[in-house]
């Protein structure tokens, strides 16, 4: 055991310590929302968690993407298990330890990673054409405007670095010869000095930046590859027309309906904080909804099949994720630093998503339909109108007048209620 | 060819001392708007000719609840949920058919937990079964016979309940082309009208929602576009008067075709 060693040693904990802390932080803005319920139908819920983050199977209704998709999540996790022997490598000093025990099988293994690695790189130069040169509009859109459109290229730009590390330090590697990289081998010097330092600078390179890259992970879109897991787990199983209903307004319609409610009787004491109608900031929200904020990975499939925006409204249900997502962030970490009772006078809605964006929603499930991990916009968006019509009663005046007519005249419109069987004598 | 329809009050089955076997929920816009009521009356026609014993609510029915929750306004929504429980419990209704897709879902997944708990079906889902049960027949095919066809996915329906096999099962018995529109199904697009935008006036864009979903439908070229949605019926009938094309495409609910596929 070498200095080198030692060193490696010392990144991959310091990186293992900062990853666990970043991902903590992630943890503790998620419980900032509101609790909900999800502990139900377990065998469904594995089921779910296993077709779509395991299978993918919701990626398929679009077979290009999804192939180069499969092929660089195939790529991650395969060629990670090889991690497992540049670990033992970095910390005791031995040069590919599972070599010798492993033999031809340990060659046939080490080929088929370097053809995926080929096949990884290659999918990620496709889709930073795809993002770059305008071949796909839900890339252009101005909700990736800033760091969302860097974020997605510095990751694919990565990936194409790491694989290609992988593949020089098998070519500059004499005591090895593997199907890809053995082609490489004349392009490289032939002395074995200069060939030692290609190989350890390549491995280097690549196991600092895999662990780089697990630490960019907590602050990029990339983390859905943590959270399509617990995300599609903790989904929503109902049918996708249910709404979820407001247990703090049926007590009161209740009561209200109730004749022997005795007005003057003492209110049964209501645990904690009151809380608000719907949710005018990401504290409202419940963790389901947080927690569908960090799994976008901003792909645009909700906001390229949503009608508004598809006619040139102002909503996309992606910009409402990514907002919950930078607005929990930015009240998680005021709230780290001055105290868990601290606000900063900052609002989801308003300061993140206006009224105009909340209003256009035809409810339509199609973005809810459309994402492959599962989110649910809707019921944020739904959440936020509760919280502009039951707190602020600030709402469309034609949606004003259709309330008061339901309340008056029983329906939508301005019908006398005692019209209404008035069809079945008309001819 | 047409009889004079008939259509029982709940109230006056019970006073007569009859139990209908299915309750049919009308809605508003079946109820009072001129276009949907011709949709309601081409179901009681169905329900008539299949000797289905059916009431309807009439002036005791009310508003679901659907646009004032969509809209986020819990309390009204909660309000009208519970009348009308109130009103349906009452009455000991066990199976309703609605002739809305909003009034659909809101009634089958929204009145259960506030302690209204049928079974509920939509019309199209009554069709499928009136004729897998031989109850109604189209001799030939109809006057739809031949003639293309396309079949607008209302958000309620499909993506909302999964139901997307029902409605096109009947729209085959007219021995019709059915196609697709490009956007169908899973993927199909809304009309514009739900989420309670059907009584707003849309946000600023650069187009009408319906206008956009028309342009799909007129795309196939057919003859009808079908629906299943007093709402999208609506919607989908002013984006054809829009393109200028409502002498040459009709715009129909299903029980209206079969209807008059019937002869009824």
């Amino acid at each position: 055991m070498g200095i080198s060693n030692i060193l490696f040693a010392l990144i991959l904990i310091g990186a293992g310590i900062l990853f666990t802390i970043n991902i903590r932080k992630v943890i503790s803005n998620i419980r900032l929302g509101r609790e909900i319920d999800r502990s139900d139908k377990k065998s469904d819920r594995w089921k779910t968690m296993i077709r779509v983050a395991l299978g993918q199977s919701k990626m398929a209704t679009r077979p290009f993407a999804a192939i180069l998709h499969l092929i660089v999540y195939a790529g991650f996790i395969l060629i990670n298990i090889e991690m497992l022997e540049i670990v033992i490598d970095g910390i005791v000093g031995t040069h590919r330890v599972f070599a010798e025990p492993l033999g031809s099988f340990y060659t046939f293994i080490i080929n088929f990673f370097e053809i995926l690695a080929v096949l990884v790189a290659l999918a990620c130069l496709v889709f930073l054409v795809r993002r770059n040169f305008k071949a796909v509009k839900r890339f252009q859109s101005t909700d990736l405007k800033g760091f969302a459109f860097k974020d997605a290229n510095f990751i694919l730009i990565t990936e194409v670095l790491l694989m290609s590390a992988l593949l020089i330090m098998n070519a500059a590697d004499p005591t090895q010869s593997f199907i890809i990289s053995e082609n490489l081998k004349p392009l490289l010097s032939t002395d074995l000095h200069t060939l030692h330092i290609i190989e350890q600078s390549a491995w280097w390179f690549h196991i600092v930046g895999v662990l780089f890259f697990l630490n960019y992970l907590p602050y990029s879109k990339h983390l859905h590859i943590i959270w399509a897991f617990p995300n599609t787990f903790f989904s929503n199983l109902n049918p996708k027309g249910k709404f979820n209903n407001m247990e703090s307004v049926t007590r009161e319609v209740k009561l209200m309906m109730d004749p022997t409610a005795d007005p003057f009787a003492a209110q049964p004491a209501v645990e904690g904080a009151p809380q608000r109608f719907g949710a005018k900031d990401v504290t409202d929200l419940t963790w389901i909804n947080i927690m569908n904020a960090y799994t976008c990975t901003e792909c645009g499939r909700c906001t390229s099949s949503c009608p508004a925006n598809i006619t040139g409204k102002k909503l996309s249900p992606r910009k409402i994720m990514m907002d919950v997502r930078d607005r929990v962030e930015e009240l998680g970490d005021a709230k780290r630093k001055n105290g868990a009772d601290f606000h900063d006078g900052k609002f989801l809605v308003g300061d993140y998503i206006t009224d105009e964006e909340i209003w256009a929603c035809t409810s339509c499930n199609a973005c809810v339909q459309e994402c492959p991990v599962n989110i649910d916009p809707l019921a944020i968006i739904i959440d936020l109108r509760r919280y502009l019509v039951m707190e602020e009663s600030k709402l469309p005046v034609e949606l004003a007048g259709m309330a008061t007519n339901i309340e008056n005249n029983q329906a939508p419109w301005q019908f006398s209620p005692a019209d209404r069987l008035n069809w079945a004598n008309e001819a | 060819m047409s009889t004079p329809i008939q259509v029982k009050t709940m109230s006056q089955m019970i006073a007569a001392g009859e139990t209908p076997e299915i309750l049919f929920w009308v809605g508003c816009a079946g109820s009072f708007d001129d276009r949907a009521k011709k949709i309601t009356k081409a179901i009681v026609k169905i329900l008539n000719h299949c000797n289905v014993k059916f009431a309807v609510l009439g002036t005791e029915e009310s508003c679901t609840g659907d646009p004032a929750k969509r809209a986020g306004n819990e309390f009204l929504f909660q309000m009208q949920a519970m009348m009308n429980i109130q009103v349906l419990n009452g009455y000991d209704v066990k199976k309703i058919v609605t002739g809305c897709p909003h009034c659909f879902n809101t009634l089958k997944n929204e009145y259960p937990e506030l302690g209204g708990n049928y079974e509920v079906i939509h019309h199209t889902q009554l069709l499928e079964q009136l004729f897998k049960e031989g109850k109604i027949q189209i001799k030939g095919g109809g006057e739809f016979k031949g003639k293309k066809i396309t079949f607008h996915d209302p958000c309620y329906l499909g993506r909302a309940n999964d139901v997307y096999e029902a409605p096109r099962e009947v729209l085959q018995k007219l021995d019709a082309e059915l196609v697709e529109m490009k956007r169908c199904k899973t993927k199909g697009l809304c009309c514009g009208a739900g989420g309670a935008q059907m009584f707003k006036e849309a946000e600023k864009g650069d187009k009408e929602i319906n206008v956009e979903r028309t342009e799909d439908a007129l795309e196939t070229k057919s003859h009808v576009i079908a629906t299943g949605c007093p709402f999208c019926n609506t919607m989908m009938t002013d984006g054809v008067k829009h393109f200028n094309k409502e002498n040459d495409v009709k715009v129909m609910d299903i029980a209206e075709m079969i209807a008059q596929a019937a002869d009824l």
